[in-house]
């Protein structure tokens, strides 16, 4: 269970002392500056985001791989050169950053633009954006450790609900319900597992709302469960199986 | 001169060490809370004691008091983030009032009145748990446990026996029992470990004390923040 904080780790780290965390890509931004010098680093890059990025790229492109750019570089270059020929969203620093349309190719990988720890995943034209949401909000529900009430709920609830909007059983009233419990476990879950758990479900609803809106169902509402499904016990119970013992598929 | 927070415009002082929640208490100013007992160290698992900290939503009874700061507590946006955790806490189990002995004197069904919940319009999940009666003298109802985690503090920090413990993760994450048989039974708990007085809703309750009457409970006639917490009236005395 990650600790309240702060204390964070540079006052109260390893055995309660002061500790520096940096990632190995940090160490070897440090060496070469020891090496050539801070002026050498800082000519790349932007004014606020100085040095290079590496980018782990991977998805729909010709070319996956691991990339070295300046901070600053535009996405769509990126997605020149790894040969991503037909993107339709880009997932920039994994399932908790964020989903991007093709309208923001434009914008730039940078700390004061699309901050980035270096995951880039491209899916192209052909893919189901729901799919997506689907496999990372799954993810962020069996990675929650339990502790706290909005990330161990919220993220099953939402679960549930981007599944059946996904099975054509949803409503409108769904994707509000899902908007509601995104907000909620955004602003109260006790630590950033949850706080960015309903990122991939605020960033599509807003950028790619007619893949949810060509799976709703006309209806106000619709149960959570299979009501035909849910006679199944009764039937068994009574030994019956006709017609009778069934609902009417809705139309 | 004593260091002051102020909640919702209110001057409210503090000393070094206390949260935001214990400020608030002393003050007499009510903030909901589940997992939060002034008796044990701060938990900040349930979440109902979200306030906005200088523009940031953080749990009270976790935060620090800090000199000059501004914190929301009564405030719209904030109930409504309240209000969907009770309905979180409420689909999760399986929390049926009616029938319940602790209703009117249930921490959870007040904290839900307190934030307009009438009903959760979130899908219920109705898990599958057992109820543990090889106890003597308490019986454990697993299917109202909110994992608040205040009968762990109490066994642990109290009563010297840690008792129980949570296991699992996610929304697997359930309240065991420390015996090989997995049996409150054929553990040392006793009824007058303070563990056994600590639980704001009706999962761990006295054997052969049914349901009190209506009118009668703690909850009946005012609200929550009026009359405080369950647990503290329990205190000494769980038949008063």
């Amino acid at each position: 269970m990650p600790r309240i904080r702060p204390p964070f780790p540079v006052t109260h780290g390893y055995r309660g002392r002061p500790t520096v965390v940096n990632n190995v890509e940090t160490f070897a931004a440090a060496t070469k500056i020891a090496a050539h010098g801070p002026e050498w680093f800082s000519a790349q890059g932007t004014r606020e985001s100085t040095g290079t990025k590496l980018l782990s790229i991977s998805g729909d492109c010709a070319r996956p791989g691991i990339y070295e750019y300046p901070w600053g570089v535009t996405l769509r270059r990126v997605l020149e050169d790894c040969g991503a020929t037909d993107a339709l969203a880009v997932q920039v620093a994994g399932p908790a950053g964020q989903c991007l349309p093709e309208g923001a190719f434009e914008r730039r990988l940078a700390f004061e633009d699309i901050a980035t720890g270096g995951s880039l995943m491209v899916f192209s034209a052909g893919r189901d954006i729901l799919e997506l949401v689907n496999n990372f909000t799954e993810f962020f529900a069996h990675e929650s450790c339990g502790f706290c009430t909005p990330c161990r709920v919220g993220t099953a609830l939402m679960r549930d609900l981007v599944k059946k909007v996904c099975a054509g059983r949803g409503t409108r009233y769904d994707l509000e319900q899902l908007q509601r419990i995104a907000q909620v476990t955004r602003a109260t879950a006790h630590c950033g597992l949850g706080h960015t758990a309903p990122n991939p479900i605020l960033d599509t609803l807003k950028s790619f709302p007619e893949h949810y809106a060509t799976r709703l169902r006309p209806e106000d509402y619709t149960p959570a469960f299979d009501l035909d499904g849910a006679l199944e016990a009764a039937r068994r119970l009574t030994g019956r199986d006709d017609a009778q013992a069934h609902l009417r598929e809705e139309t | 001169m004593s260091a002051t927070l102020r909640i919702d415009g209110r001057e409210i002082p503090f000393s070094e060490g206390q949260t935001i929640m214990d400020a608030a208490l002393a003050a007499g100013l009510y903030i909901p809370h589940l997992c939060h007992n002034p008796e044990f160290s701060p938990h900040g698992s349930c979440r109902v004691c979200t306030v906005r900290v200088d523009g940031r939503e953080a749990a009270a009874c976790t935060t620090a008091a800090a000199q000059g700061q501004e914190v929301a507590n009564e405030d719209e946006q904030l109930n409504r983030y309240r209000r969907a955790l009770m309905e979180m806490l409420f689909v999760e189990g399986n929390h049926i009032c009616p029938a319940c002995e602790k209703s009117g004197n249930c921490q959870m069904q007040a904290v839900a009145y307190y934030t307009g919940m009438l009903a959760p319009t979130f899908a219920y999940f109705y898990p599958h748990r057992e109820i543990d009666a090889s106890h003597p003298e308490v019986v454990i109802d697993f299917d109202r446990c909110i994992l608040c985690e205040l009968c762990v503090r109490a066994s642990r920090d109290v009563d010297g026996k840690s008792v129980f413990a949570i296991a699992g993760r996610g929304l697997r994450a359930h309240l065991i029992v420390d015996a090989s048989s997995g049996r409150l039974g054929d553990t040392d708990f006793a009824l007058s470990d303070r563990a056994a007085h600590v639980c704001p809703v009706g999962a761990i309750l006295p054997k052969r004390h049914s349901y009190e009457v209506p009118g009668h409970r703690r909850y009946d006639q005012a609200p929550i923040s009026v009359v405080g917490d369950v647990t503290t009236r329990e205190q000494g005395d769980g038949h008063d």
